[in-house]
């Protein structure tokens, strides 16, 4: 178990690494959907596997093709030319601050815990539509409104309106 | 049993990783995806928890795993209206470098 948990974590962070150094934006979203995958096998270890198959399949199947999309249709010669921030030791300070106090808080929580619950597909099915139904019509209408919203954002507006 | 705060401390580092990623990137679609990359930390922390602690008072144990599918929908619907809108910049612009939309400085 530890020895899957920590190749998996390394493969998340490896991903992690490649997304925010890596030179070509293809190889980028290539080390985010490594790291999105590994991220999946980790809720497996943690006995979620419903969460797991909603990140491979959400993640994976569309989040990485949607941004592939979008690298494809505006591709430009220009990214390898788009350069970092010239004060990324500034941004790399302060993520390893933000890193440092994040970690020493978690690592000074005592509270009791118990081992990994086993989360079945039933309970959070009833879950979701008992006690969660109303924020769950609500994340509905939200997709509904950022499907609208982006047709009609990325519609091109010169040709034929009618 | 893997400690809790071995999970915890990995959703800080990708967390952080995540945020150099939105500091120093200049390209929007990256900058998009180091946002997956901390929600991503988000939901590990969140799932990692909801795993390891009996419920408290009116939340149950399984309310981290609910939390974390809205997160998972929320950051869908993201995804899909930030490439419209970068779609949209790069016709208008002729380019997805942040640091080249500066209409509204002064």
């Amino acid at each position: 178990m530890t020895i899957l948990f920590l190749v998996l974590s390394g493969m998340t962070i490896l991903g992690g690494v490649g997304v925010v150094a890596s030179r070509n934006i293809v190889h980028a979203a290539l080390f985010l959907l490594i790291s999105l995958m590994a991220t999946a096998g980790i809720y497996v270890i943690l006995f979620t596997e419903f969460l797991a198959l909603v990140q491979v399949l959400i993640y994976g199947g569309a989040v990485v093709i949607v941004l592939l999309f979008a690298i494809m249709m505006t591709r430009s010669a220009d990214y390898p030319r788009i350069s970092d921030n010239r004060l990324w030791p500034i941004a790399a300070i302060c993520s390893l601050v933000l890193v440092v106090v994040l970690g020493m808080a978690f690592w000074q929580t005592t509270d009791t815990v118990v081992g990994p619950q086993h989360a079945d597909f039933g309970v959070i099915g009833n879950s979701l539509f008992t006690k969660w139904a109303i924020p769950f019509e609500i994340a509905s209408l939200v997709l509904l409104v950022a499907l609208i919203g982006a047709i009609v954002i990325a519609r091109s507006d010169g040709e034929d309106k009618n | 049993m893997m400690p809790l705060v071995y999970f915890q401390i990995l959703s800080a580092i990708l967390f952080g990783l995540g945020a150099y990623g939105v500091l120093v990137r200049r390209s929007a679609v990256l900058i998009l995806m180091s946002v997956e990359l901390m929600l991503n930390a988000a939901n590990i922390n969140l799932i990692a928890v909801a795993a390891h602690r009996e419920g408290l008072g009116h939340f149950t144990n399984f309310d981290g795993h609910i939390i974390a599918i809205f997160i998972i929908t929320i950051a869908a619907a993201e995804v899909g209206l930030a490439m419209a809108i970068i779609l949209r910049i790069f016709r208008n612009r002729g380019t997805v470098d942040v640091s080249q939309m500066n209409v509204m400085k002064w």
